[in-house]
């Protein structure tokens, strides 16, 4: 069964716009790890946003991890967001949270009991180099520090697939390392990873599937982004 | 599962305090906006209480007497009081004998000696009359039917007409339209400041939530369910509507406490502040839980219906 599934897929913001994904298709395998790139403005988010259900396509069909889109009713959003993991450009950290709470949310939100909470959060913050910072609040991190939060919220569920929207937009290269490691990292224990990025010196060392996005098109998919040029 | 509905139950309540606690400085402000609001419908409350005391002690003055003819028997006299006891205008009746009317008059005129001497080398020249206590001055127009029944008139003193009769009547008219007047007043005054407070408290909470909307859509991006986001938002409004619920039931005690004197003569006797402070006092516990009521149904009223608009799935 294929982890993720775009049949056809357009969104049009607005009545008579251009679309801004046309015709999309795309099939993603389990543990695959996918990296998109494209300028900005060629479709790139709109095409996260449609698989966390941010939004809604005009037409096409979309199928995450053996949900239809189609069927999916409102209230049953909340528990599809819960197998995605989204780890978003600019955080989205909850502010009045320290650390440690941000990450626990994601788990709080599940109903998971304290006492569990408690021993899972610090293993996952030990994935992102983020012990001893349980207590700080956001707005005490640095970028990267920021980042790894947001992973590590995002992961922590061990989601079926994980979205990153590029993680590194706001990164020094040191930093960027950091976070594609973690990712790496993730997909190695088997999570479907998704991830949009600029750098092309990700894009050349992760060696890994690289779908082009262009005007709202796929213009390329090649299996391997060794060789890929920007 | 029911013991993960516990526990995320727990997590709304546990969240809500400590957002509470976390936002002081916006609880502060949103607290200060609802307690002078609940402090001035209290008020609004109160004054209206008073005023209808006011109203209730003018109207228990007014009242219409028959004068009877002397040759009036008892018997006829208590035939017409059974009679205006039936009218459903009629509040209360009582016969004055011409004896106790002659008492009365000469104990309110016991420093006139030249009038007590007249009346004393005159016989008794005063008549006996029934004292009719309606029960709504503005409505009175049955009792005016049977002063003004031919059966009845026969028994009056045609000497002297009813008190509801010329310059008097206008008078008792003009009383009881002016206390009605004022009665409807006061029940508006009350129904516009509950409304405009409901309003005021309830952009406030708007604001302070409007102010945290990130947190909202971020949570709803996380999957996080209606009631687990709302809930923490609501559990704080309400805890806004408690303590500003208190504070202004005792802000007027306080204030009745300190300031009685100063308050009695600044209303200047308009309103019996005694009364007010009676009436407080006696219904303190309906009072409050009357602003507890208030506060927390429009606290959490307003927290849910602001939360809502950023909890939204598209839907195009």
């Amino acid at each position: 069964m294929l982890m993720i599934l775009l049949d056809r897929v357009t969104k049009t913001y607005g009545k008579h716009a251009t679309p801004a994904l046309d015709r999309v298709s795309l099939h993603v395998e389990p543990k695959e790890f996918v990296i998109v790139v494209g300028q900005s403005g060629a479709g790139k988010t709109t095409l996260l946003r449609l698989l966390t259900r941010e939004e809604k396509p005009t037409t096409g069909k979309i199928i995450v991890g053996g949900v239809d889109y189609d069927k999916l009713k409102d209230h049953d959003i909340p528990l599809l967001r819960r197998k995605i993991g989204v780890v978003f450009q600019d955080f989205k950290l909850l502010p009045n949270r320290t650390v440690f709470e941000n990450v626990a949310f994601a788990l709080e939100i599940v109903g998971m009991g304290s006492y569990e909470i408690r021993n899972t959060v610090p293993k996952v913050l030990d994935i992102v180099n983020l012990r001893g910072k349980e207590k700080r609040m956001p707005f005490e991190l640095s970028g990267g520090e920021r980042q790894r939060v947001a992973i590590a919220r995002a992961i922590v569920r061990q989601p079926k697939i994980l979205i990153a929207d590029e993680p590194t937009g706001n990164l020094d290269p040191k930093h960027a390392w950091d976070v594609i490691n973690v990712l790496e990292k993730i997909n190695k224990y088997g999570t479907t990873v998704l991830l949009t990025t600029h750098n092309q010196d990700i894009v050349t060392k992760l060696k890994r599937r690289v779908v082009t996005i262009q005007h709202g098109h796929i213009v390329s998919d090649k299996a391997s982004s060794a060789e890929y040029k920007l | 599962m029911r013991h993960r509905k516990l526990i995320t139950f727990g997590r709304i309540i546990k969240t809500g305090l400590t957002n509470f606690l976390r936002n002081a400085w916006l609880a502060a402000a949103a607290m200060a906006v609802m307690t002078v609001t609940l402090t001035i419908v209290l008020f609004s409350v109160i004054t209206s209480a008073t005023f209808n005391n006011t109203i209730e002690q003018i109207n228990a003055k007014i009242n219409v007497s028959i004068y009877l003819a002397d040759s009036t028997t008892l018997d006829q006299a208590n035939v017409m009081m059974q009679q205006l006891r039936t009218l459903p205008e009629v509040k209360q009746v009582s016969y004055i004998s011409k004896d106790q009317a002659l008492a009365i008059f000469t104990a309110g005129n016991s420093t006139n000696l030249a009038l007590q001497q007249a009346i004393n080398q005159t016989g008794n020249p005063l008549p006996a009359s029934l004292k009719v206590m309606p029960q709504d001055p503005s409505h009175i127009a049955s009792i005016e039917k049977f002063i003004k029944d031919p059966k009845n008139v026969a028994l009056e003193d045609p000497q002297n007409p009813s008190s509801y009769h010329g310059d008097q009547k206008a008078a008792v008219d003009k009383i009881a339209h002016a206390t009605n007047v004022m009665r409807q007043a006061g029940v508006v005054a009350v129904a516009v400041f509950a409304v405009i407070s409901m309003l005021i408290i309830f952009n406030t909470i708007q604001m302070a939530i409007f102010n945290r909307r990130d947190e909202l859509t971020i949570m709803r991006l996380l999957g996080a369910s209606t009631s687990f986001i709302r809930g923490p938002f609501v559990v704080e409004s309400i805890m806004y509507g408690v303590i500003s619920a208190f504070i202004s039931v005792a802000f007027i005690d306080v204030l009745f406490i300190a300031s009685s004197s100063a308050l009695q003569a600044s209303s200047l006797g308009l309103l019996d502040i005694n009364y007010s402070n009676t009436y407080f006092h006696s219904h303190f516990w309906m009072l409050l839980g009357m602003q507890l009521a208030v506060g927390i149904i429009i606290g959490a009223g307003s927290s849910i219906m602001a939360t809502r608009r950023y909890l939204k799935f598209k839907t195009k």
